[in-house]
């Protein structure tokens, strides 16, 4: 077997060509500032701070936060794109804070950061989740399976109905697609991106019952039918879930009746 | 400030917190506390699997699974407990498929199964496959799985509601739990949840160190409300370091890679765990592979310029089977460090990742006052409790399981015992410690700030009582934490506000950390011995004579005020498995 070549992955030490010897470089960050305590108007602050271009935008706004600027408030945890917290609009784009670094968006400019659009915000970078939430709870997340008798082992699946779902099962709740899309911008009832997909999840599981009761729901005036297809949720989606893709599945699934 | 009654109340939505949730709200009137959002928690990051001896792609058994499990925990796990943990993995994963979760598949539609670090084939011969997997999202799966049942028995939750306190009552000489304190993150009100039950579940402690894997917001605290009003914290020595972190990162890479064939090299490009684990080579336990990557490292074989890591190499796997089976670890290595692992290593270096100590229980998850006694109404599971199923060690896959296997039985027990017990008595002012504590911080104009006092200790933390341990070193770390203890005191926020106040949570979390890294490290300079994660160069062999015992830690207040740590040591449950050397 080849010994794997080492000195590649050296370079992942190095600074980035562009960013000359140190790695740490100026940015400004413009961020939305909102303070019900304060003002019912938000405002657009700017921060200067030393920043590795390979570090995550989520580290700038720590820095920010930890040195800078207490009150500065947004949502985090796991900080590597699984638990969804962070997503906010950087640069215009809805993008995980953890996910994005700073050298992908051009430093050079002001980084803009605002919270996510669509839904209330309570106080800069976090917004009111539960309109989002309560549109994922009427698609009925979860598995109905109409057994008669359950079985004592494991339902089988094949490996390619498994993979007929696969796509939407690794939705993260994150908010990016839905607070993306400008039906939902406009009307809040749209169901939105993410409660279609965790639809598709189960419509299309192979071991699911309940396909024909999520698809009316979606038939609904409020449902998959107000999609107009811009595939801006496909491009905010920060786990490269084909939302469009998804969404579109579930309308042809509506007239075809088949899945 | 409100009151709230329920029959049950658990804090924490992970996969414990929720798996007991659907339990509990079967039975009684249930509420579920978590500082975040359900799906935000960490058992999301979890990647490589869950074990259960199903036997479906090769011969494997219950019992080869408890003894693995005992020896990976170099003999401090509690063998009853490891025995119910094996046995009920089966039907664990069984439960979770028939809830929806999209294992991976074998040729005959059956949940497939992967290799993972220590589980062998009869009592160490080989590796064996025991990991239920989802590709490297199992953790993912497992969280979206819960919070959909969840929804489906219409569990209440409390969404960033962050608990504070615990509180207790003494009842004709018995301690009791009679409720929590409950700080609303959205509003900055109080809230007090009287109830029958609690059941904490609100995850390990990882962010005291720097280097790690864990989440910001795994900070301990249901570990501290508990050891503030005297409860004792287990075997807290023991930390586990996942070996492959992303270098500098800490973002965990699954064992499941190695688990598909994956190999660690140093920079000469030598496959170095043959020379320290023959068999299991790069799937030995965990604590063993950590420490071989940084007696590597020490030896002057690391990589890159400064030789301060190793890389997990993955070129030699097709990159379909990288596609398939390693979706999200590939992604992360072309994220964070631009590097494309079809044709380039990845450097890693060992990450702290699991606390397998914690709040001390039965196996019904009870928690204990002391080596024996229940405290009526008390619960814990997942990662904040001690069964112990992990000893010193805890190997990958057992967690996932630990989560449901004893959330389930936490959730059940608490809410059985909700029927037969009454409300308790709640304390007068329930919530003056809690509105002590934050109006203190809210009003202090000490020069402290709470970034600088937690930099301070993760330092201290990576460099002191990480892989590597000595009097010394340990000496270090205590010292240094108390003088971090002692400068806290000075700290203040800048964000005084009601709403959302994260400056003010900070803090607190930070106080948490304080007073639990305190517990680690005199737990473990007390420890003079080496097993499995607490390793001390001082006392490099295993003392099954002085030392095969857990580690009791209770906080104690003198008359004038003074705090200090008290160690007791309680006996290992020991059933069939006598201690042997731990050989891979």
């Amino acid at each position: 077997m080849a010994t794997p070549v080492l000195d590649k992955a050296d370079a992942a030490g190095q600074p980035e060509p562009g960013f000359a010897d140190s790695p740490y470089i100026t940015v400004t960050f413009r961020i939305r500032r909102f303070n019900p305590e304060v003002s019912a108007e938000a405002v657009w602050e700017d921060f200067q701070l030393e920043i590795d271009p390979k570090e995550r935008v989520l580290d700038g706004l720590h820095k920010i936060k930890w040195d800078i600027d207490g009150t500065l408030t947004f949502r985090r945890s796991c900080a590597h794109g699984i638990c969804g917290s962070d997503a906010m609009r950087i640069n215009g784009k809805n993008r995980l804070a953890c996910k994005t670094l700073i050298k992908d968006i051009n430093p050079e400019k002001p980084i803009t950061v605002e919270p996510i659009k669509g839904l209330t915000v309570l106080k800069d970078l976090v917004v009111d989740m539960e309109p989002f939430f309560q549109a994922y709870r009427d698609v009925m997340p979860f598995l109905i399976a109409k057994d008669t008798n359950e079985p004592t082992r494991e339902r089988l699946q094949s490996a390619e109905d498994r993979a007929r779902f696969d796509d939407t099962t690794k939705c993260i709740l994150c908010a990016a697609c839905t607070s993306s899309c400008p039906v939902f911008w406009n009307d809040g009832q749209y169901f939105g991106p993410a409660a279609i997909v965790n639809a598709h999840r189960f419509i299309f599981d192979s071991r699911d019952d309940a396909g024909e009761q999520r698809l009316e729901v979606l038939n609904d005036r409020d449902g998959v039918w107000r999609c107009r297809t811009t595939f801006n949720c496909t491009d905010a989606c920060p786990r490269g879930i084909e939302v469009t893709k998804a969404i579109q599945e579930v309308k042809r699934a509506l007239i075809t009746r088949r899945y | 400030m409100k009151i709230h009654k329920y029959d049950t109340v658990i804090v924490g939505a992970g996969g414990a917190g929720m798996r007991a949730a659907i339990e509990a709200t079967k039975r009684s009137r249930t509420a579920v506390l978590t500082k975040l959002y359900p799906t935000r928690s960490h058992t999301g990051a979890a990647q490589g699997g869950m074990a259960a001896a199903l036997a479906n792609v090769e011969e494997d058994n219950w019992e080869w699974h408890t003894f693995d499990t005992i020896k990976g925990g170099d003999y401090l796990v509690d063998q009853d407990a490891a025995e119910i943990l094996a046995k009920e993995a089966i039907d664990a994963v069984l439960d979770l498929e028939k809830m929806g979760l999209p294992f991976n598949r074998t040729p005959k539609g059956e949940i497939d199964q992967r290799r993972f670090g220590g589980h062998s084939r009869n009592h160490g011969e080989a590796p064996v496959r025991r990991a239920c997997y989802a590709a490297d999202r199992t953790g993912h799966m497992i969280l979206q799985t819960l919070y959909q049942n969840c929804v489906k028995e219409g569990v209440e939750f409390f969404n960033e509601f962050y608990v504070l306190d615990q509180l207790i009552t003494e009842v004709d000489g018995v301690r009791k739990s009679a409720g929590v304190v409950a700080y609303e993150l959205a509003t900055g009100e109080i809230h007090v949840f009287q109830a029958k039950s609690v059941i904490y579940a609100s995850g390990g402690t990882g962010k005291f160190f720097r280097v790690t894997s864990n989440a910001h917001t795994l900070t301990g605290d249901g570990q501290a409300a508990c050891y503030r009003r005297g409860l004792p914290l287990e075997d807290m020595e023991f930390f586990q370091f996942h070996p492959t972190g992303i270098w500098r990162m800490g973002i965990l890479l699954t064992e499941g890679a190695r688990g598909e064939g994956g190999i660690l090299r140093n920079k000469d490009g030598e496959r170095f765990m043959e020379k320290y684990a023959p068999v299991m080579k790069d799937l030995a336990s965990r604590d063993v592979v950590s420490r071989s990557i940084y007696t590597e490292i020490r030896e002057g074989r690391g990589c890159g310029p400064e030789g301060d890591h190793v890389y997990l190499d993955l070129t030699h796997l097709p990159p379909e089977q990288l596609d398939a089976k390693l979706p999200d670890i590939t992604e992360f290595a072309r994220t964070y460090l631009g590097i494309e692992p079809y044709t380039d290593p990845i450097p890693i270096q060992p990450t702290a990742h699991y606390a397998m100590g914690g709040i001390p229980t039965n196996v019904e998850g009870e928690v204990l006052a002391d080596n024996t006694t229940v405290v009526p109404g008390l619960y814990a599971a997942g990662e904040v409790a001690c069964v112990s199923v992990h000893g010193a060690n805890r190997l990958g896959t057992n967690s996932l399981l630990d989560i449901n296997v004893f959330g389930r039985r936490a959730g059940i027990a608490a809410a059985e015992y909700s029927h037969t017990a009454d409300f308790v008595e709640l304390p007068e002012n329930p919530e003056s410690f809690v509105i002590e504590q934050i109006e203190r911080l809210r009003d202090s104009t000490g020069n402290e700030r709470v970034a600088t006092l937690r930099r301070e200790l993760q330092e201290t933390m990576d460099a002191n009582v990480m892989v590597f341990r000595t009097e010394q070193t340990i000496k270090t770390a205590v010292e240094k934490i108390a003088e971090l203890r002692e400068r806290y005191k000075n700290v203040s926020i800048q964000d005084k506000g009601k709403r959302f106040n994260t400056d003010l949570l900070e803090a607190i979390e930070l106080g948490n950390l304080l007073d639990l890294a305190e517990v680690m490290a005199t737990s473990a300079l007390a420890r003079k011995e080496s097993r499995g994660g607490h390793y001390r160069e001082d006392y490099p062999n295993r003392d099954d004579v002085n030392f095969m015992r857990h580690t009791m830690a209770y906080r104690e207040v003198g008359d004038d005020g003074t705090e200090s740590i008290r160690l007791d040591y309680k006996p290992v449950v020991q059933t069939r498995y006598q201690p042997m050397e731990r050989k891979y």
